[in-house]
């Protein structure tokens, strides 16, 4: 009867699925806030509908109690996030808060299929986030003297990363994370944040071109360490936030091609140095050839992708767990090969309204601090994601790095928490400021 | 109230700002619309190669030994019928009382290769459909009541393009000999038949398995037929007269070649077939007799370089892309290759190696105004209902020759059929065309494959046929009787 039930599930799930993500790009639609109660809304039962009936499934497939507790305590964090976020902040962007909420809630859904201990375990983490993150855009708005330390984050970043480089722990051949007290930090996660503030600091205070070396020189620093490190993946993400920062404050195309000219030389340079980016590259161009090795994660990935189809096996009916480190870095394809292809488009789609959001309080900042900053963020949040999906798909090679909400791991969920929070914050700052404006506009 | 009247104050600020600011204002945001919409973009291409994957790629991908979703579907049903196109079963799941299954064959060796099996790994019609037969569309309602009796649902049905009298006449037209019969639509790429010799009998495989894989001399499981790589002996001519066609513009009429039985340049020697001279001889006589020593003649006049693009247009070089497992066929004859060795290649001896498959799709191309055909063994899958789940239709594999160049092959190859070293073939109730070959593999001249490729009605091509029989002899004598059987098989069908 689960199967059945699963069967059953994973359209209903497609489907609500397809009329949030239909809303998350209709929310763009007109500045009217008023008229876009309906569609957050609307946003909100699909939300219900596909965590509910996902838990349906999972419960009935696993019959065990603690699931039906599991996800009534997730059910609760999640509205009392999207009631206290919308008590609290007026101005944030409730789409924003909606796209957190259902991210989330799909990670917890995999999560809790893939493995119930993890899950509870990234369900805590996730609690003391929101209750930390709540505050995030009460202190962005409150502090506006962050700008000041703007060389503090530079020396902070680098610090952090050089100790991760110098006593990190190996996992996988990178040195990623160290632990304290028994808790895994991956510092790179956080210090992606301060990097946004860096740069931002330095371009809101002069875009000349002394500025501009010595910032490229301190976002070398970072993506050297990293590349020592072997964490091409961050490596990556910072080099394209910085690049595209830099692009943005400055305005001036020339930056974009010499970036664009490093970006490919520093590539072609990282293959012939590194063997372990020629064996990533080999095992992306080929993979079928190297199925015993380098390639088996890979094709592990295309095989569940392509055996779950446009609708998905059903939660519990495929194989996810054969894909090494599924719940950290292929947890996108066991979305795919469980609730579908669809969904999966779905998900991406969703993750792409949100950037759009970051963009978009970016876009209506008059102050080029927290202008930058917002978009500084969003570079970081959707390259990120395309490196991850774009990896599992064989897009492009596996860098290995975490799907922001979705994935398993403290560090990434944490950080990308922050990241909303602080654009929440500056669409908070966003009204003050176009509150301000507005009337002196009226009063000339 | 007072945060609405906030919100009111900033949006008669925001439509006051609008106005006489809004060029300013996109100005501003120009750079950051480049990097959104790079990014967008970025994050489509993603989507569209996701999209790209399942739609074209994933059938083949999932297909693998190393996707552990094979044994999942497996427990969970039974696998599926493999049918002919006639209907008639060519593999099926039976249980047993005690709830072992077992896959049975009940033709036997008669579709040993191009049917397969599926407990030691996955070969044939057993790999192709594999996941198909895996899967179960049975009806919703049934899946329902065997989820809750916990039996297994009833796994899909793959047609397959064979017809049992086809592949019966060549299987048993081959005889005693290795070797292998592919039969096609050249208008489709239907497999119709396909023989591989030496064969075995899939419901023995294991038992037999642990001999079989012992035996590396005779290579019984190598599916001949697609992976068997033969030196091409005189078929090869199609492919040399082709060339020589091209480079002179389509005009043949002015060559002229007097035979006495062996050619000789730089003191070397090419003999033709048992010595005999042909005497007096344009192209096309040269082609209809199988002339060596006039082909000879015509290769040294050949730029190497036309020769070489036009083995690669004919397939040489590059693995078939198709999901049948084949082999890939060479032509190895550099530009800058002596005297000796073109003479050699040009006649189909040399280094050049085919397998009928490919020589096959050649030929079917010749009969289909030039197009190759993707060759396919799989027309439907359907549930155990009967009801149809996926249909194959007929896909372009590449277009090999013109119209023109086509025609001029069919020209010849009905020669061959009328005057040459087909005869057998001819007055019979259809017409056919084709091209024999005696392919020598060893030291001793005396041993040859025998080869035939070729199509009938010449005027409406509705099948190709390619044989090799292994060691036997001449292609006129040996593999032309064998065509003609299945000929007569297909149109009586």
């Amino acid at each position: 009867m689960a199967y059945v039930i699963s069967d059953l599930s994973k359209y209903v799930i497609a489907v609500f699925m397809a009329f949030y993500t239909y809303e998350s790009f209709a929310a763009f639609r007109g500045r009217n806030e008023e008229k876009k109660e309906g569609i957050y809304t609307r946003q909100i039962i699909c939300m219900f509908i596909v965590h509910f009936v996902s838990f349906a499934a999972i419960c009935l497939e696993t019959s065990d109690l603690s699931y039906i507790i599991f996800y009534g305590f997730q059910q609760i964090l999640l509205f009392a996030t999207i009631a206290l976020f919308r008590a609290i902040y007026k101005d944030a962007s409730r789409l924003l808060i909606n796209n957190m909420c259902m991210l989330l809630s799909i990670g917890f859904v995999m999560l809790t299929r893939l493995d119930f201990d993890r899950a509870q375990r990234q369900f805590k983490i996730v609690t003391v986030s929101l209750l930390l993150g709540i505050a995030i855009p009460y202190l962005i708005k409150k502090f506006r003297f962050l700008e000041k330390f703007t060389w503090a984050y530079g020396v902070v970043g680098v610090f952090a990363l050089a100790i991760v480089l110098i006593l990190g722990a190996v996992t996988n051949g990178s040195k990623i994370s160290y632990s304290l007290g028994g808790y895994t930090f991956q510092p790179s996660e956080f210090v992606k944040i301060l990097f946004v503030f860096f740069v931002a600091g330095m371009y809101a205070r002069s875009r000349d071109f002394l500025q501009v070396v010595i910032t490229t020189a301190v976002a070398a620093v970072h993506v050297i360490v990293l590349v020592l490190s072997k964490d091409l993946g961050s490596a990556l993400i910072f080099f394209v936030v910085y690049v595209a920062m830099t692009f943005v404050a400055t305005r001036n195309y020339f930056y974009l091609i010499l970036g664009i000219i490093a970006g490919c030389g520093s590539g072609i340079v990282a293959t012939k140095i590194f063997s372990h980016v020629r064996v990533r590259i080999l095992a992306w161009q080929d993979p079928w050839s190297y199925i015993d090795g380098s390639g088996y994660q890979i094709t592990q990935s295309l095989f569940a992708i392509g055996t779950g189809g446009w609708f998905g096996m059903g939660l519990y009916q495929g194989e996810p767990t054969a894909i090494p480190y599924v719940s950290e870095d292929f947890i996108f394809s066991a979305v795919a090969e469980e609730l579908g292809v669809f969904f999966s488009i779905c998900l991406i789609l969703v993750c792409l309204s949100s950037f759009i959001a970051f963009i978009y309080a970016s876009m209506r900042m008059k102050n080029e601090y927290y202008r930058l900053i917002a978009a500084g963020l969003a570079v970081t949040y959707i390259f990120q994601i395309f490196l991850t999906i774009g990896g599992g798909t064989r897009f492009i090679p596996l860098t290995g790095v975490t799907l922001p909400f979705i994935s398993y791991g403290g560090s990434s969920v944490l950080s990308t928490l922050i990241m909303f929070c602080i654009v929440q914050g500056i669409y908070c700052i966003r009204a003050e400021e176009g509150g301000r404006d507005g009337r002196k506009e009226t009063e000339e | 109230m007072a945060g609405k009247k906030r919100k009111n104050d900033r949006e008669e600020a925001l439509t006051e700002n609008k106005a006489p600011k809004k060029k300013k204002k996109k100005n501003r945001n120009r750079e950051l619309w480049i990097i959104t919409y790079v990014f967008i973009a970025c994050m489509l291409a993603v989507i569209g190669n996701e999209i790209y994957f399942v739609y074209a790629k994933s059938e083949t991908a999932v297909n693998n030994s190393y996707n552990p979703r094979q044994e999942l579907l497996a427990s969970k049903n039974i696998r599926g019928q493999i049918l002919s196109a006639d209907g008639e079963t060519l593999a099926q799941t039976v249980r047993g009382e005690d709830g072992n299954e077992e896959r049975l064959y009940p033709y036997g060796s008669l579709f040993s290769h191009v049917v397969g099996y599926s407990t030691r790994g996955k070969t044939g019609v057993e790999y192709l459909g594999n996941m198909a037969l895996l899967n179960s569309n049975a009806a919703f309602g049934e899946k329902i009541q065997n989820e809750i009796t916990s039996q297994k649902n009833i796994g899909d049905n793959v047609i397959t393009t064979l017809n049992v009298e086809v592949q019966r006449a060549a299987y048993e037209a081959l005889g005693v000999y290795d070797g292998a019969i592919i039969v096609t639509e050249p208008s489709t790429g239907r497999i119709i038949a396909m023989v591989s010799k030496p064969d075995f009998d899939p419901n023995e495989i294991a038992d037999i398995w642990d001999d079989l894989v012992a035996d590396e001399s005779s290579s019984v499981l190598l599916n001949r037929a697609t992976q068997g790589l033969y030196p091409p002996g005189s078929t090869f001519k199609m492919i040399t007269a082709l060339a020589y066609y091209r480079q002179n513009g389509g005009d043949t009429s002015g060559y002229h070649y007097q035979c006495n039985g062996s050619f000789t340049n730089n003191g070397h020697r090419i003999n033709c077939y048992h010595g005999s001279s042909h005497g007096s001889l344009d192209f096309q006589k040269s082609f209809e007799k199988s002339c060596n020593s006039s082909f000879a003649n015509i290769g040294l006049s050949l730029q190497l370089e036309g020769l070489e693009d036009t083995c690669e247009d004919l397939l040489f070089n590059r693995k078939l892309n198709l999901p049948i497992v084949s082999s890939q066929g060479s032509y190895v004859l550099g530009t800058d290759a002596g005297d000796y060795d073109i003479m050699q290649t040009v006649i189909g001896q040399g280094k050049t190696q085919i397998t009928p498959l490919q020589l096959n799709m050649i030929t079917g191309a010749i009969a289909n105004d030039g197009i190759a055909m993707k060759p396919y063994l799989i027309d439907r899958i359907e549930n155990y209902n009967g009801s149809t789940v996926k249909k194959y239709e007929p896909e372009k594999y590449a277009t090999l020759m013109t119209n023109e160049e086509a025609a001029f092959l069919t020209g010849l190859m009905e020669g061959v059929v009328e005057n040459g070293t087909a005869t057998r073939l001819r007055g019979l109730s259809y017409t056919a065309a084709g091209k024999t070959g005696s392919a020598e593999y060893s030291e001793n001249k005396s041993d040859s494959h025998a080869w035939f490729t070729g199509f009938a009605p010449v005027e409406n091509p509705q099948v190709c046929v390619t044989i090799i029989v292994e060691g036997a002899g001449s292609g006129g004598e040996y593999a032309v009787p064998i065509a003609k059987r299945v000929f007569d098989a297909y149109f009586s069908r």
